[in-house]
């Protein structure tokens, strides 16, 4: 069968921005929420449903690393002291990439609802889609750092268009002298540009085989963030690549582009015969003629983090403690139990096999054997017999519900014996 | 008894002709009530319709859904006597009834079973249009379904997220696109042992189809592509080697494109070029492949004419029309809907595309385009139609309302100094939002219909239709 996306892991290297702590573990090993930090792309990985992973390591990575996962994890090993940037290693893999690529950077900790990523990619046959999010402030003290944060932080310009989606102009700060120098030909086609500065990159691209293959020719280019992405983003309004008639002509395999043309004459055809334009004001075809495309998802709300510096790492344990199930020293749970994620359980003592859901608060209480809570009820100082149920968004207060009653959804019970009247 | 059965067994075998597809104890029901006519009561009516109903259960079973298409196809006319007693009615599958739970549950099965997510509506919906699907843009199918995709092919998950995005539109375009995905399809197939190609690859496709249909309802066009696609591969003799076979597949799609849609294109264009004359103004619609084409082509052979491109909202696809004539040299005016009655006298033709002509010579056209043509009747302006035979279609319909399809309601929203008006209307109890995408217009505003087998009258499209079934 045909496969659509491989996925690539990065691990080998980073953490130059915390070396008191990466000095004796390696950053992919690095725990967050008692989970070694790989544990987290790879996770997202697998619940959008890849069943197998590239991770591109070290030894000593992958003689640690333990990750309990149902995909296929591929370890490739690269040495320690190579000093390979990120598309170096890409180069190092490229036999084993039979298809388009999403390269995610070990230290990403996400929520994201990657289709949106992904969409972009395929909607408009991009060559690169890649994941930014608006930044969070740090509201934790950083150990050992004294005052704010260091202005040492670079930012990032990043202009799009008026969508929203499409990506026009990168550039970091550590690259200009004084200016923001933006092309002229960027401004003709596209004469609205957001340019932003408050954002993150979360180091994840979809990317074409095309690429690939673009980069073992091209052994210059070492880091793809660094490197692979601006001239991409630059190239998209080179003159030479509208010049062209297919993309990245001299650097696609002379073998290929004679299979593809036929069919892409086809893909052609249909678009020119749709009646869709993705800007409006000027006499040019959809895309302005470009075969190179760049988009941009930039996620609003939700949680997208990198762990490269030490404030980074502290926040993000903060935030997924928060996310998972909060059971107090002072609270017993029995065995067999399943208490889900954002429920919180203090004081109180829950039997055997009972099933709590998310968002559940239980304060000084009783649960019983084989009890169900759904989501988001508030129990406080009562007492739950067994094979009870409790209805969604339940407000019990000082209450007691027998053996096997069922509370109704949303009901609110304030000091009330909830027992079988026969 | 027995005799009179038998005879008009025989009669109903020579009057309809084609009754391959009914069971023969259907057909004994059929004859059953027509023989002994109104004597039939309300249990043996009742009776004949649970078994009927259980009939048509079983053949469920056995055949799979495309067959059951296939089958419902040719339908009988019935006359009314016959069509009172037969109350289980044949629904043609464009017949979509998104408000019956009992359809929708049978539709969530087959989904189930094909591994597809189900795309649930959105919004609140115009209650005369209640039966059909409304679907919003920002949810899309993919995000319900595995990245990468395993069960669809990524060809067709990319095309089904440019036909639910808009990015393609258009039936033409829409087509070609569709027959694009099956090229690669076909590239990428292999047939598992024990199969045949010829068997196995139409099953394969089915999925898919289904799928797109959830991203954005299929197209006449694109309904008849399939078709020939199917019969296509069914064709596919068990000798030929697989990789002889595929490319035999992939030719045939390149010449039924070839065919239907570019040679169909200069054919039309060539019988239209003797329709416009010099110093004519026409009016066109929205944004038609085929039309732009006629017209582009017809200036560079050097007609003298000036369009007015009318537009409307939501879609005002017009823009890309204006771009495309103004690009190529022709003088255009462009005006929206509103004011078409003011232009139309000095207006001498009228060219509209069309999405499908219909078996009842109606012509389905994007919405609005009714009205172009009921207004130029008013104002004696000739209407012409231009579209090519892969397009007609057997249904019939006399109204915009039995099938259709609804766009994103969130598309009629419009944000105008910094206020968005509607932008709670789901809060809104009594407020609907309605975008229709199609309409029909009646034979009797059309004055010709231009295809690539002539200039024919609406009228003549059921034997157009005939025709191309006997040839097939």
């Amino acid at each position: 069968s045909v496969m659509e996306l491989q996925a690539v892991v990065m691990a080998a290297g980073g953490g130059s921005r915390m070396m008191d702590l990466t000095y004796s573990m390696p950053k992919p090993l690095l725990p967050v929420g008692n989970k070694p930090l790989i544990w987290y792309p790879l996770n997202l990985l697998e619940r959008i449903g890849f069943e197998e992973v590239i991770v591109i390591t070290t030894k000593e990575v992958q003689k640690q690393m333990h990750i309990d996962t149902k995909m296929k994890l591929e370890m490739v090993c690269i040495q320690e002291d190579a000093d390979m940037g990120t598309a170096d290693a890409l180069r190092h893999i490229q036999q084993k990439i039979k298809t388009d690529i999403l390269v995610v950077s070990c230290d990403l900790i996400t929520d994201v609802a990657l289709h949106e990523v992904v969409d972009l990619f395929r909607a408009h046959d991009a060559t690169l889609s890649m994941l930014m999010s608006k930044t969070h402030e740090f509201t934790e003290t950083v150990p050992g750092q004294k005052g704010k944060k260091k202005t040492g932080e670079q930012r990032d310009f990043v202009g799009v268009d008026s969508s929203g989606k499409r990506l026009l102009f990168m550039a970091n700060e550590a690259d200009l002298d004084e200016e923001l120098v933006i092309k002229k030909s960027i401004m003709r086609k596209h004469p609205r540009m957001h340019i932003k500065t408050g954002l993150v990159d979360a180091h994840l691209y979809c990317l074409k085989k095309s690429v690939v293959d673009f980069l073992a020719d091209n052994k210059s280019i070492t880091s793809i963030r660094g490197e692979l992405i601006p001239y991409l983003v630059r190239k998209q309004f080179s003159a030479s690549t509208n010049s062209q008639k297919t993309k990245n002509d001299s650097e696609k395999n002379q073998k290929k582009t004679d299979l593809k043309t036929p069919d892409e004459d086809l893909l052609d055809l249909a678009r020119e015969k749709s009646c869709w334009n993705d800007h409006r004001g000027d006499m040019s075809d959809a895309y302005h003629g470009g075969k190179l495309r760049c988009y941009v998802h930039i996620m609003e709300d939700g949680m997208c983090y990198r762990v490269n510096t030490l404030a980074a790492y502290i926040e993000a344990n903060r935030l997924v403690s928060e996310q998972t199930a909060q059971v107090g020293a002072d609270s017993i749970i029995g065995a067999a139990c399943h208490v889900s994620e954002k429920s919180s359980i203090k004081r109180s003592t829950i039997g055997a096999s009972s099933c709590i859901k998310e968002k559940v608060k239980i304060t000084n209480s009783i649960i019983m054997n084989g009890v169900t809570i759904e989501e988001g009820c508030s129990i406080q100082g009562s007492v739950i017999c067994n094979q009870a149920v409790i209805g969604r968004g339940a407000d019990i207060k000082y209450c007691l519900v027998g053996s096997g009653q069922c509370i109704e959804a949303e009901g609110q019970y304030l000091l009330h014996l909830s027992t079988t009247v026969m | 008894m027995a005799g009179t059965e038998g005879i008009t067994q025989q009669e109903l075998n020579n009057s309809t002709g084609e009754t391959r597809d009914e069971t023969d104890s259907r057909k004994n029901d059929y004859l059953q009530s027509k023989v002994e006519g109104k004597a039939l009561s309300k249990e043996e009516k009742l009776k004949l319709r649970k078994e009927k109903k259980q009939q048509k259960k079983n053949k469920k079973d056995d055949k799979g859904p495309a067959k059951e298409e296939k089958a419902k196809k040719p339908v009988p006319v019935m006359d009314g006597q016959q069509a009172q007693q037969q109350r289980v009615v044949k629904r043609l599958p464009e017949h979509i009834q998104a408000d019956d739970p009992a359809v929708l549950k049978k539709v969530a099965k087959k989904l189930e079973r094909q591994q597809i997510p189900l795309r649930s509506d959105y919004g609140s919906k115009v209650s005369l249009f209640s039966h059909l699907h409304q679907y919003s843009r920002k949810a899309p199918l993919t995000q319900q379904m595995s990245i990468p995709s395993t069960v669809i092919h990524p060809s067709i998950v990319h095309l089904g997220l440019q036909y639910s995005q808009g990015i393609i539109a258009g039936s033409n375009s829409r087509c070609i696109a569709l027959l694009h995905a099956f090229k690669q399809v076909i590239r990428d197939y292999a047939t598992p042992r024990n199969e045949e190609l010829s068997r196995d690859l139409v099953n394969k496709l089915k999925p898919y189809i289904s799928f797109l249909n959830q991203c954005r309802p299929l197209s006449a066009s694109m309904g008849n592509a399939i078709k020939y696609i199917k019969k296509e591969i069914s064709n596919v003799s068990s000798n030929i080697k697989e990789e002889e076979a595929k490319t035999t597949l992939q030719n045939c799609i390149d010449k039924y494109i070839e065919e239907k849609i570019h040679l169909a294109a200069k054919a039309i264009s060539k019988s239209a070029f003797e329709k416009i004359s010099d110093g004519d103004v026409i009016l066109v619609y929205g944004c038609s492949s085929l039309v732009n084409y006629i017209l582009c082509d017809a200036f560079e052979r050097g007609r003298k004419f000036r369009v007015i491109v009318v537009d409307s909202r939501p879609r005002l696809e017009g823009r890309e029309t204006l771009r495309r004539l103004v690009k190529k040299g022709l003088s255009c005016t462009y005006v929206l809907i509103t004011a078409v009655s003011y232009m139309l006298p000095e207006v001498s033709k009228v060219f509209l595309g069309a999405h499908a002509l219909l078996a009842n010579g109606y012509v389905m056209s994007r919405v609005g385009a009714s009205q172009i043509a009921l207004v130029a009747k008013a104002y004696n302006v000739p209407v012409l139609v231009c579209c090519e035979t892969y397009k007609f279609c057997e249904r019939v319909q006399t109204d915009s309302f039995v099938s259709n399809e609804l766009d994103d309601p969130d598309d009629l929203i419009v944000t105008r100094k910094g206020k968005t008006e509607l932008q709670n209307w789901q809060d809104i109890p009594s407020l609907r939002l309605l975008n229709l995408v199609y309409d029909v217009t009646p034979p009797d505003f059309v004055d010709l219909v231009i295809t690539d087998l002539g200039m024919i009258p609406c009228t003549s499209v059921p034997v157009v239709l005939r025709v191309k079934n006997v040839d097939q």
